[in-house]
């Protein structure tokens, strides 16, 4: 088992860990849990605007972004899981550290200072600020994998200068006896809202990212975007799809939590077969 | 590729309507990008997921905004069709942000009311942020629902929401969230789209 760290953190799962992303949430919190970090969601969080309100409104985006960040307390890092919602409420942050403007307009909106000491961590952030003995987690017995981060480590020009991720979920994985097949689609947005709005022209990008992951021999797709694990999973229209994992599922495995049946039966691409295979699983 | 961008890709494109010489300020002023430093070597559109979709090209949308085209670069389906995925801002040699470029036109065409584009993305639009106004946070089977209905698609995707919703995937009681009268007035004076 890998050093407790015991810190407490804010969470904010934003709207689809707590339904589209259920499992991944669970998984998310037990992962946590095991590496001794205290999740408190961050009480009465609301949606961040999502891909919409900067869209049509960009005033409105702001508010529901930093509404977050003025509710939530500086005495401790806030942690988000969804990398839409984080790009949305860092983008704010970073507007609010360097342009009075903006300043000014959130503490007459909310009526109190903005904390400029406040942590925002993305959840590979979290794992990346931890020193734990990854060597002692358990095997993920050769497991091929691709992994697919979308547009979640594409950054707008403004958050140029932070900490880029690529290859981050190889080196985790691989460190635990996962096999990392390199692919061209690694970083091929999914699609997003179009899904939605155009299904059939997603569905043709979904299937082309899935024939990659495929045609090099992977045996599953690890992600950590719940958006790109519900579009794949839901606009795939290939014959016989690999599994989509999300990447705290796997780390929740590694860290000591079980593989539940029930939290697997959530996925429409059916990851039982693979991991008993691989005998992850009884 | 459809034939606005066959035309831009072969040559010359004549479009002949009056040029805004104030549109390209305009832009420049509300999305803080100086588009100005792009020299079009074209790879925001060679590394765009969805330029199969759009009418033009994300370069050529800057080159409307240059020649003061206000109509073309506001009626595009582009602009709604971009997903703000940053994948050309990452291979920009300039580091321009497209992605706020295109924020800026979609504000500017529903201020101006101009035509859009892409009816069906702005009427998604629409449905999540209602949804957020009567929730505070997005309840995916309510705006599934209600853009279907709007969209008069109700059936199509059946099979999808009925496995999402097997899957327990789709949350049929959305959460609402606590300070919900108040969260409302973040919305008010605001439906100009």
């Amino acid at each position: 088992m890998p050093n407790k760290a015991n810190i407490d953190v804010s969470y904010f799962p934003g709207c689809s860990m707590g339904a589209s992303g259920n499992e991944s949430n669970a998984s998310l919190l037990s992962f946590c849990k095991n590496i001794g970090f205290n999740l408190i969601e961050l009480k009465d969080w609301s949606c961040c605007g999502s891909s919409s309100a900067h869209s049509v409104d960009a005033e409105l985006a702001f508010n529901l972004a930093t509404r977050n960040l003025a509710i939530a307390p500086s005495t401790r890092p806030l942690l988000i899981a969804c990398p839409n919602c984080l790009l949305r409420l860092r983008q704010a942050y970073i507007k609010l550290k360097n342009d009075k403007e903006y300043l000014e307009k959130y503490e007459k909106k909310w009526g109190k200072r903005f904390e400029p000491n406040l942590e925002i961590w993305h959840f590979f952030e979290l794992i990346d600020n931890v020193d734990f003995n990854l060597e002692k987690f358990r095997k993920l017995n050769n497991i091929k994998f691709v992994s697919y981060y979308g547009c979640m480590l594409n950054r707008p020009p403004d958050m140029r200068y932070e900490k880029n991720y690529y290859g981050f979920m190889e080196r985790i994985l691989s460190t635990a006896g996962g096999i990392p097949v390199r692919w061209s689609y690694a970083s091929r947005c999914c699609g997003t809202f179009l899904a939605a709005v155009r299904p059939e022209a997603v569905t043709e990008m979904v299937n082309k990212i899935m024939k990659g992951a495929i045609d090099v021999g992977a045996e599953c797709i690890v992600t950590a975007c719940m958006m790109c694990h519900m579009n794949l999973e839901i606009r795939c229209t290939i014959k016989r799809p690999i599994p989509i994992f999300h990447l705290s599922e796997l780390l929740s495995f590694m860290s000591g939590s079980p593989i539940t049946h029930s939290s697997m039966s959530k996925h429409i691409i059916d990851p039982m077969p693979l991991l008993r295979a691989k005998g992850l699983i009884r | 590729m459809d034939n606005n961008q066959r035309k831009l890709l072969s040559g010359p494109v004549y479009i002949d309507t009056k040029p805004n010489h104030l549109f390209s300020a305009e832009v420049a002023q509300k999305s803080h990008v100086d588009f100005n430093l792009c020299y079009h070597c074209r790879c925001c559109g060679n590394g765009c997921p969805f330029v199969e979709m759009m009418d033009f090209p994300p370069n050529s949308i800057i080159r409307l905004v240059q020649l003061g085209l206000k109509k073309e670069a506001l009626g595009s389906s582009t602009i709604w069709i971009c997903a703000g995925c940053h994948t050309c801002s990452m291979q920009c040699p300039m580091a321009i942000d497209m992605a706020a470029i295109m924020d800026s036109l979609r504000q500017i065409s529903l201020e101006e009311k101009a035509k859009i584009g892409e009816p069906d993305v702005l009427a998604f639009h629409k449905e999540v942020l209602n949804s957020i106004e009567r929730y505070g946070r997005t309840s995916k089977l309510d705006i599934m629902l209600r853009y279907k209905i709007k969209t008069r698609n109700l059936f199509s995707d059946f099979n999808v929401g009925l496995k999402m919703i097997t899957k327990r995937k789709l949350n049929l009681i959305p959460s609402i969230i606590k300070g919900i009268e108040k969260f409302k007035e973040l919305f008010k004076g605001k439906r100009n789209w």
